[in-house]
């Protein structure tokens, strides 16, 4: 029977410092992200012109006579892209939260969790191939443009990618706020819809905040829906009928043409690392808002 | 040994949760054999009491002790082997946790973990613990249906069953009787009377007259502070050596 | 006590009750309830609006993709590999590939994601070190796609030296569905009630048999759940698979289960409906529509899996 308990004791031992080791991957993995993206590219950052690459539209990775890195352009193109779906989404977003958590009966909410659910679960290409024929043809019948692959037809496809999770993230801070502030308010006469708007979404001010970040984190990041949809033309667009190319599209469209360790292959890890800490931030800045209100 | 007339002595014991103080400067003896009841209105530091005799309180992060905990005169916090320790004290706990797993698994658990493997041992371990905890005539035909599935009097029975599997030398209680009918806390009462016998039982309740009916001594815990111990008889009568024990007991407060 | 008074003023009320019309309210409609009433449901439409146009899109996408695919649906279409510059034939060799990348990329996520959610539920303390574990989760989920495919051409296929490979791609498919599998382990996890983990204690088991023994099987279904979308996110996820071990085209063997090595690289269902639907010309129009039924149906029908399992499990619920 010792030896049994000294079996025991081995294995509790080996297993705790498996779980533990387990237990930092995650913070491993992270680490190992950023120094594998930041080794593959670093050389290029002390050769690289800055002010060219932050405020020139040029992007000629590879001409012959002088190549030229400017992502001004590839930034509009995240940018608008991104702008338009949250413009989209967010309000799209909330209101179905709204609805799912405060108004909806209990037996058709659990349906639409479930199809909310399977919307997040289309896969990206899909997602574009559906902007491709889809969208694509819609758009050019319906504003009679020449081309239906623009800042539109990826914002709508984004914004469609990314309400899934503003909804699930926004009805989880709904549903945070207590039932009593629910009945006080309805106890003093309030509709359903006043309640909602004098006081919960107060109350869950913090989770509907972090839920339109995270959505705005996934719509920076999406890569294979916008390099379908989007029509890649490096641009400034003027106009939501304009084709533009994000910095996930170039990197996707030109890494596997690009040689191993030249320039063009550094600079869009240069554009990785960019991706990475713009995420890196929009996440922390939305933890911390969630944090903000679990500690209250 | 000269401790050997005492099987639990606490001495100074504080217990702190961040700011708030649990147990302020306890200091308690247990004799073998005994019933000692603990009363007190909640949050006065029973519960914790109970956990750091067997250390679970450790498992709740940010709980700091000082004071030192002997049982059989060995200092618990240097105790090497904490399930050891676990296993020399069996706890009751205040709502029955009936384990997901059939009645037979529920108690036969703690054995197995040790290493008792053959059936015919477990076998004789189920049947006596049941048979002990007075729910063997209930339960002996469907040992195999799942213990969360039988009534709540069934199921602290069963988590004094599977407190006894271990054969502990102390059976610690946490108001067994809250979430059982009367009928069925007598039953429990009568079968502590038969367990003191072989250990030493700590009782943590929040009905006085159940302290009255079954406790050689009584302990009186107000906001972490012990106030007063002593034989039941004392306790209950109408001189208590404090004022707040009398208070309490003739339900005056709390 | 009942003071008479009381007695006789509820005895009025059914008096008064019975003065009303059959049916009638006995409160009294006020123009100003009536407005209240009248924006209450105009809200609840606005929202129920809302919520319907964007569960519309799924079902119209799915019949729409289903109806341009049909002519082509066969078994046949499963079984070919593509032909003819990718312009015919069927999905075999993409199929099997992704069945592989899957496949690994599970083995390899699950011991480390369920192991990890088991440190965060079960041992890790309320400090500092634990935030900064739960934030890498969280950032680990957020990283777009496109970033881990470049950790995984930088750290597995040039760094580690794997080259471009199942097993490369496997790798950064699995530390990209981490989180998936941590965040459902650890939901099922918190769930056990934290008596079961004591109970256990008291009776002297060590903190792993504890795990092994009762947290664990009662989380099994939180835990396949999470195993399941991780198996669906894997599926449809073309960006951490484009450098690092999937290629354009590859004729395999067809209807051999063992056609591709751990170090071969392969097709996959994702990134051939990327290849077919914007890099071959002249493709018919059948062909990438049911590439993009088989890639959606599966991802679908692998979600619906998880959510009936949930379902059927939290009905039997053992506690």
């Amino acid at each position: 029977m010792s030896g049994r308990r000294k079996t025991a004791v081995l294995t509790e031992k080996t297993m705790e410092a498996l779980i533990r080791l387990c237990g930092v991957s995650a913070v491993v993995f992270v680490f190992g992200i950023f120094f594998f993206v930041f080794r593959e590219g670093y050389d290029l950052l002390p050769r690289l012109d800055y002010r060219e690459f932050f405020t020139s539209i040029e992007w000629y990775p590879t001409s012959q006579n002088r190549v030229r890195y400017g992502i001004l352009a590839l930034l509009a193109g995240t940018f608008s892209v991104t702008v338009l779906a949250m413009l989209l989404a967010v309000p799209f977003g909330l209101g179905a939260a709204i609805y799912v958590s405060e108004f909806c009966p209990p037996k058709r909410r659990e349906t639409l969790k479930v199809i909310i659910e399977l919307l997040a679960a289309i896969p990206s290409v899909v997602w574009g191939f559906i902007g491709l024929t889809v969208m694509n043809p819609l758009i050019i019948y319906l504003f009679r443009v020449p081309i239906g692959l623009n800042v539109l037809n990826g914002g709508i496809i984004l914004a469609l990618m990314s309400v899934p999770i503003i909804v699930s993230i926004a009805e989880d801070a709904l549903k945070a706020v207590p039932d009593t502030y629910r009945e006080a308010a309805l106890a003093l006469g309030a509709t359903r819809w006043q309640t909602v708007y004098r006081v919960l979404l107060p109350a869950a001010r913090n989770g509907l905040l972090a839920a339109v970040l995270l959505g705005v984190g996934r719509a920076i990041g999406e890569t294979m829906a916008v390099l379908m949809a989007t029509g890649h033309a490096v641009h400034i667009p003027t106009s939501v009928f304009d084709s533009v190319r994000t910095l996930t599209a170039t990197v996707a469209a030109e890494m596997g043409e690009a040689p191993v360790h030249s320039d063009h292959y550094k600079v869009l890890f240069v554009i990785g690392i960019l991706l990475f800490t713009l995420t890196f931030l929009v996440n922390l800045i939305a933890d911390l808002t969630v944090r903000g209100i679990r500690n209250k | 040994m000269v401790t050997a007339q005492k099987k639990i002595e606490i001495s100074r014991l504080t217990v702190r949760f961040g700011s708030k103080t649990a147990l302020k400067e306890v200091s308690l003896d247990v004799a073998p054999n005994e019933i000692l009841a603990v009363i007190g209105p909640a949050q006065s530091g029973k519960t914790t009491l109970l956990k750091v005799l067997n250390r679970t309180l450790e498992t709740s992060g940010d709980a700091v002790m000082e004071g030192t905990v002997r049982i059989d005169g060995e200092d618990i916090m240097r105790s090497r082997n904490v399930y050891d320790l676990r296993r020399k004290v069996g706890m009751v706990a205040p709502l029955p946790v009936g384990l997901p797993m059939s009645i037979y698994e529920n108690v036969a658990f703690a054995p197995r973990q040790a290493g008792i493997e053959p059936r015919r041992e477990l076998d004789a371990i189920v049947e006596r613990c049941l048979r002990q905890a007075a729910l063997w005539d209930e339960v002996k035909d469907r040992l195999d249906s799942l213990g969360s599935k039988l009534s709540g009097g069934q199921q602290q029975r069963l988590t004094i069953a599977r407190a006894l599997s271990h054969q502990p030398e102390i059976l610690c209680l946490d108001e067994f009787s809250i979430a059982i009918d009367p009928v069925t806390t007598h039953r429990i009462e009568d079968v502590l009377q038969e367990l003191r016998r072989e250990m030493t039982i700590l009782l943590v309740t929040n009905l006085v007259q159940q302290a009255r009916r079954i406790a050689d001594r009584t302990a009186f815990l107000l906001n972490g502070e012990l106030v007063e111990v002593g034989p039941t008889g004392r306790i209950f009568s109408d001189h208590p050596e404090q004022q707040k024990t009398y208070d309490y007991v003739h339900g005056i407060f709390g | 006590m009942i003071s008479p008074a009381h007695t006789n003023i509820s005895r009025e009320i059914p008096a008064a009750d019975a003065a009303l019309p059959q049916g009638a309210a006995r409160f009294t409609e006020t123009p100003f309830s009536r407005k209240k009433m009248r924006s209450e449901s105009a809200a609840e439409y606005v929202f129920l609006a809302m919520t319907l146009l964007l569960v519309a899109p799924l079902l119209l996408i799915l019949g729409y993709l289903l109806y341009q695919a049909w002519p082509i649906l066969s078994l046949d279409f499963l079984l070919t590999n593509p032909k003819r510059g990718m312009r015919a034939g069927g999905i075999w060799s993409p199929l099997l590939g992704t069945f592989y990348l899957v496949f690994l990329s599970l083995v390899i996520a699950t011991p480390i994601g369920v192991l990890a959610a088991v440190y965060l539920n079960e041992y890790a303390r309320n400090n500092w070190f634990t935030r900064l574990i739960q934030l890498a989760v969280v950032n680990l989920s957020g990283v777009p796609s496109i970033v881990h495919a470049l950790f995984g051409l930088g750290a597995f296929v040039l760094f580690a030296g794997i080259g471009r490979s199942i097993l490369a791609a496997s790798l950064t498919l699995a530390i990209m569905t981490l989180p998936v599998i941590i965040a459902g382990t650890k939901e099922a996890l918190s769930s056990v009630p934290q008596s079961f983990r004591e109970a256990c204690w008291n009776v002297g088991a060590t903190r792993w048999q504890t795990i092994r023994a009762v947290v664990l099987p009662n989380a099994v279904s939180g835990i396949l759940t999470g195993i399941i979308l991780q198996v669906s996110r894997a599926a449809g996820e073309t960006a951490p698979i484009l450098f690092t071990g999937a290629v354009f085209f590859k004729a395999i063997s067809e209807g051999d289960l063992l056609a591709y090595g751990l170090f071969d690289q392969c097709m996959a269902l994702s990134m051939h409906l990327f290849t077919i639907s914007t890099q071959v010309p002249d493709v018919p129009h059948a062909l990438p529509y049911g590439t993009a039924i088989v890639l959606l149906g599966a991802v679908l029908c692998i979600n619906a899996v998880s959510i009936l399992l949930r379902i059927v499990l939290r009905s039997r619920k053992k506690w």
